[in-house]
């Protein structure tokens, strides 16, 4: 499916296999745009990765957000995974390391949170789920 | 998207050309095995030169490749790990435990040939010190 | 100002914008046509409050006139796009010349006042027209003043970032010992920024020199907490990944002990007590044998 350009966002709509992979090399390039090395550009696209697979594994269909934030040495890229799915019972618990209820690795979000900067997930049963997740430029401190 | 498989003496060689999903990866999974039982290989090598993210389905797949592989008697490696890529990787916490990997196809098959001839320990991958 | 009585309440403020854009095009206009005494006074101005000392006077001219055409272009456009960029490529030749942010600050200030009295002696009969033309003129002019002083700013912060890059790579090279062999020392306490620009430099080195053995020293590192410890730990695994084995020397109780805690299995992670030993046994992998000189002699 397709992506579109709102202001500073990116969309990318999750509903197939290969969203997946087209929403990873978008939030890569935006990293790249934004000056992230190149291990941290694979580092945002493989979290990016682990979240919308999860999307798509739970909920069917969602959405990814990326937005640049451009201040300075304040400079990075937030990333919003959001869907209706059928969301998560006990969050916490969730993002234990190997916590798993499909068997081998499980939901992917305790990886994806070691390797973001910042990391929050909002879900509740019959909620659906958003995580929010934030990468910033190295260099800056 | 097909990954081309080549048959190379008693090995295949799996060269992944572009970023994978998850469906074209099951089915490079089905091929591999499928052509590791057809030929009767002693080896697999699966070269990811290409792909700019390893992800956990990825390292799952390869995985089942490598599992499958060894249970018809064939060992698989892995190669052309990139270091962003494998950087990643381990701070996702993913590793190839148990599983060969080679820096590109020429050591690959180097590695091949040498457990072929019996000089390296199939348990331990290549290179491992004896600490008895 | 009369306010009208207007259907569309949205007329007002178009209609102030329209008379804003007005002004400022004759604003542009006057600086266009007055742009060689303007820009003599200004460079007078600069030379006078001692600023750009770096810079001979050829060159302050030659810089001067580029940024008052940038300047009276971002007036015209009121898009600050190109001035942003032409500020950082400015800073990036200055900024090697010694020149300092005051000096950058000052300049542009003094710009904005020559041409603010200039803009006085020209309505100075018109006090309403000048009022008019000042509302018009200042937030634009701050606006650049402040652009051009960030983006030199920035660019010096980048520059120095760069050169803090440059040094942490010097300071832990790692060497090409033999064929296929690599060594890393580690010397010194390692933060996590360092530990992961380490593993970088690392990883890049093995495959450049196709390397089969890595052999990281931490004889010189007293002390490592547990993410370090961690992070560590997750460079021998990635360079296995690429292919390599790595062999840890130098491994003080202490920071084994370290390891231990945070769940390494030691006898997963290949140590070898000193650096002597640890090349010894990398050559050994690599199916090297090194013989005493006299041993080989006698062989030939």
């Amino acid at each position: 499916m397709g992506a579109s350009t709102v202001g500073d966002d990116l969309r990318c709509l999750i509903a197939a296999d290969t969203d997946v992979v087209q929403a990873r090399q978008a939030g890569r390039e935006l990293a790249a745009e934004l000056g992230f090395s190149a291990g941290d550009q694979t580092v945002v696209a493989a979290a990016i990765s682990e979240i919308a697979r999860n999307i798509l594994m739970y909920a069917k269909r969602g959405e990814v957000r990326f937005t640049k934030v451009l201040d300075g040495p304040h400079t990075g890229l937030i990333v919003v995974a959001e869907d209706d799915g059928p969301g998560i019972r006990d969050v916490s618990r969730a993002l234990q390391d190997g916590y798993s209820t499909s068997g081998g690795l499980g939901l992917g979000l305790p990886g994806a949170r070691r390797l973001m900067d910042e990391f929050e997930v909002v879900s509740a049963p019959g909620q659906g789920t958003k995580i929010t997740m934030r990468k910033w430029k190295r260099g800056n401190a | 998207m097909e990954v081309p498989i080549l048959k190379q003496g008693h090995f295949l060689i799996a060269s992944i050309q572009s970023a994978l999903s998850d469906a074209d990866l099951s089915q490079l999974r089905e091929a591999l095995i499928a052509r590791v039982g057809k030929f009767r290989a002693r080896g697999v090598i699966v070269d990811v030169t290409a792909l700019d993210v390893m992800d956990s389905f990825a390292v799952r797949t390869l995985r089942d490749i490598a599992h499958m592989a060894r249970l018809r008697g064939a060992e698989t490696v892995i190669v052309g790990i990139q270091p962003e890529v494998a950087f990643a990787m381990v701070q996702l916490g993913l590793t190839l435990k148990g599983i060969a990997t080679a820096l590109d196809l020429e050591e690959g098959l180097a590695f091949l040939d040498l457990q072929g001839q019996g000089r390296i320990d199939k348990r331990q991958g290549h290179g491992r010190i004896d600490r008895g | 100002m009369v306010k009208k009585d207007v259907p569309q309440p949205e007329q007002d403020p178009q209609a102030s914008t329209e008379s804003t854009q007005a002004l400022l095009r004759e604003l542009v206009a006057h600086l266009r046509q007055n742009r060689t005494q303007l820009r003599e006074e200004w460079a007078r101005r600069i030379t006078r409050a001692q600023l750009l000392t770096a810079m001979t006077e050829e060159e302050i001219f030659a810089e001067a006139t580029s940024v008052y055409d940038n300047y009276v272009e971002a007036l015209e456009t009121g898009t600050f796009e190109a001035l942003q960029a032409y500020a950082r490529n400015l800073s990036e030749r200055i900024i090697p010349r010694g020149v300092e942010t005051h000096e950058v600050v000052g300049i542009v200030l003094l710009l904005r006042d020559v041409l603010a009295r200039s803009l006085f002696a020209k309505y100075h009969e018109d006090f309403n027209k000048l009022n008019r033309i000042l509302d018009a003129y200042e937030p634009a002019a701050n606006r650049i003043a402040n652009t051009v002083a960030v983006g030199f700013v920035q660019e010096r912060e980048r520059i120095i970032r760069q050169q803090q890059e440059a040094i942490r790579e010097l300071s832990t090279p790692v060497l090409q010992v033999r064929e296929r062999l690599l060594i890393l020392p580690i010397i010194g306490v390692i933060d996590p920024q360092r530990n992961r620009q380490l593993t970088e430099q690392l990883l890049r080195a093995i495959r450049t020199n196709r390397a089969k053995v890595v052999v990281i020293d931490i004889t010189g590192v007293a002390a490592m907490d547990s993410n370090v410890a961690n992070q560590l730990v997750q460079t021998v695994e990635a360079s296995r990944l690429l292919g390599a084995t790595v062999i840890v020397t130098g491994l003080s109780p202490e920071i084994a002990q370290t390891l231990v805690t945070i769940g390494v299995d030691l006898s997963e992670m290949a140590t070898v007590g000193d650096l002597q030993g640890g090349i010894e046994e990398a050559e050994r992998l690599l199916g090297y044998k090194v013989i005493p000189y006299a041993e080989a002699t006698q062989q030939a």
